[in-house]
């Protein structure tokens, strides 16, 4: 076990000099650089998806380019980008965070969800259910998560993404459940907020709290972390329910302009966003259990993702700017259902 | 007993004599730090509440739930400071009056709520405490539940804030004349009376500074908190969610203005424990 120091000093010498060349020598092959601003749990997504770009870009210019990833929640990514990170390109969870990029730093115009196909969104998912083996508690559709014997785990909508598209599909279905009645509405949703045990501020947190510390009867999260927590666990050993209805989860992309100018890679940005819509890139997104575009790949997945309703936010609350301000800004609908 | 007002003072600084030429130079250094480091952000804290006005200043401060999560940070932060009080100086107690095989390991130990990312101790924290945890398991027994509720928050801020009060105390334990005590006994007195007449009355202004130093600590803590707490709305939220929150919703100004009540709880405990001991020493002391 033990070895003298000097034996051990020459190892570590050894071992810092091979690594330091080969991190050298990629800094030195890249013609360019680029850095991916994204959210907290795409990074095995975009690791993968980097693979195939840098090969592609390699075969279409002759060029190499190392594309360095940021992960992190992504209002917090953006607030870094505001404040002066120079990254090229975002690929959030969360249509705000990439608008506040506009509205606070004008780094990117206003219309930027016009510059790609799909208002922006290469791929998409929508909020579903973990529940434990058997589902003992026969959960089905969200009118099941008001039951008084059911608990859920949930992020919080004040502080991440994933908490409030989970809050927007329950408003969507008591919205189509119960039409006109904002009373009964609003019941829904204050015994849907009722039923939460812990509110976790991140989507991570929350999967933690109902794997490793057992809380709850269900999860509610994105239905790509959904699939993959499942398929981490020997079959059955949790279920994967979508509801009928649900939310549409967009996934939107785009390049920083001010800062692809500055740093002069713009046409690798813009290839690097484009070419998540080609098929061999939706297929590897479809790998990771998000929902995508291209009919040849939703074709092939087609038993992978049951069909549902989706309502977008145009539907459930007008658009994000109105549904920040009237249910999750401060004394807004949240506020409001969770006062005792 | 002079030689134990150093180690513990928090803003005491005396006009010694000049050991080392160059004060001019160090003092010009340590003001440049303090105004870069320390006063320049708090500056910039207050600047960013400026653009609100008093009435939007008042209505921040003052929401419900904001109100709710003083009471709960408050309260929580008072039982563990109180808690860590008592087991601090225990702690402190044991390690500088008696020897043991393993004294220095203990003694290393004490730092590590310091050296553990907080994130770490809280995630740890939680596994231990949750029900299906270590020790949850057993408290679930007695139908005690701590994860996901404010006895979690509880014992994070317990937890992070323990060092406090041991490395404060520890120091002036170390300085206490064993002479006064030996006195104290030839003179009749009992075990008790020596620790309460003579040992506890020169820890006391070190004692109350850790545990203010812990207390004002577990205000801010917010890594470990937030994963044991539960975050449920007016019962188990701290005031630093409060500012979290605010900042995920990009506004700065609002979170500055809870975070700038926190900062003032903070100074005016520091301060007044500051000016009470003074007072307290200079009567000790009898100058």
């Amino acid at each position: 076990m033990f070895q003298s120091p000097g034996k051990l000093i020459k190892r570590l010498v050894v071992t810092l000099a091979v690594t330091g060349s080969v991190g050298m020598a990629n800094a030195q092959a890249a013609d360019q650089e680029i850095l991916n601003s994204s959210y907290d749990i795409a990074r095995e997504l975009f690791a993968s998806y980097n693979e195939l770009f840098t090969q592609h870009w390699l075969d279409e210019t002759g060029k190499t380019v190392e594309i360095k990833q940021s992960h992190g929640g992504s209002s917090k990514q953006a607030q870094a980008i505001i404040q002066g990170l120079r990254a090229d390109l975002v690929t959030y969870n969360q249509v705000t965070d990439v608008d506040i990029l506009h509205q606070r730093g004008n780094l990117i115009p206003a219309d930027w969800r016009k510059r790609l196909p799909n208002a922006s969104s290469p791929y998409y998912s929508t909020m579903a259910f973990l529940v434990r083996k058997g589902n003992p508690k026969n959960i089905q559709n969200w009118d099941d998560l008001v039951r008084d014997d059911v608990s859920s785990v949930l992020p919080n909508p004040k502080t991440s993404g994933n908490g409030r598209y989970t809050y927007l599909a329950a408003l969507g279905y008591a919205q189509k459940t119960f039409g006109d009645d904002q009373a009964a509405i609003d019941e829904f949703l204050r015994d849907f907020l009722g039923n939460v045990a812990v509110f976790d501020t991140g989507g991570r947190g929350a999967t933690t709290t109902f794997i490793e510390r057992g809380i709850g009867d269900v999860l509610l999260t994105f239905e790509s972390e959904v699939n993959n927590i499942a398929a981490q666990y020997p079959p059955g050993e949790y279920q994967v329910v979508v509801p009928k209805v649900s939310f549409l989860a967009e996934f939107p992309v785009t390049w920083i302009d001010r800062n692809v100018e500055r740093n002069g890679t713009a046409d690798v940005a813009r290839e690097y966003l484009e070419y998540l819509y080609s098929e061999e890139a939706q297929r590897l997104i479809a790998g990771f259990n998000y929902r995508v575009h291209d009919q040849a790949v939703q074709a092939e997945f087609a038993d992978r993702f049951p069909e549902l309703e989706l309502l977008p936010i145009e539907e459930i609350a007008g658009d994000w700017e109105t549904a920040m301000t009237v249910h999750f800004g401060s004394g807004g609908k949240l506020d409001q259902l969770q006062r005792r | 007993m002079n030689r134990s007002s150093s180690g513990w003072s928090l803003f005491d600084a005396k006009p010694g004599k000049r050991v080392l030429p160059g004060f001019a130079l160090s003092m010009g250094i340590s003001l440049l730090f303090i105004s870069l480091v320390l006063l320049l952000p708090v500056t910039g804290l207050i600047a960013q509440t400026a653009d609100m006005s008093w009435s939007q200043y008042w209505a921040v401060i003052t929401d419900e739930r904001v109100v709710a999560s003083y009471k709960v940070t408050l309260w929580a932060a008072f039982f563990a400071s109180l808690f860590n009080g008592v087991v601090g100086l225990l702690l402190a107690w044991v390690l500088v009056r008696y020897e043991f095989p393993g004294k220095r390991i203990i003694d290393a130990l004490i730092d590590l709520p310091f050296a553990l990312p907080t994130a770490v101790a809280g995630i740890t924290l939680a596994a231990l405490f949750a029900e299906n945890g270590w020790y949850g398991q057993m408290l679930a027994l007695l139908g005690i539940k701590v994860a996901f509720t404010p006895l979690g928050i509880i014992v994070a801020m317990a937890f992070t804030s323990l060092p406090f009060v041991v490395r404060t105390v520890q120091p002036v334990l170390e300085d206490l004349a064993p002479e006064d005590e030996e006195a104290a006994v030839t003179m009749g007195a009992s075990d008790l009376t020596v620790f309460r007449r003579v040992v506890f009355p020169a820890l006391w202004p070190a004692l109350m500074t850790g545990v203010a130093l812990s207390f004002t600590r577990s205000l801010g803590e917010f890594g470990a908190v937030i994963f044991i707490a539960g975050n449920m709305p007016y019962v188990s939220e701290i005031t630093s969610l409060m500012i979290f929150i605010r900042l995920q919703e990009f506004d700065y100004a609002a979170a500055s203005a809870i975070a700038s009540v926190v900062l003032m709880a903070s100074l005016v405990l520091l301060f007044s424990i500051n000016i009470w001991q003074a007072r307290y020493l200079r009567r000790l002391h009898g100058r």
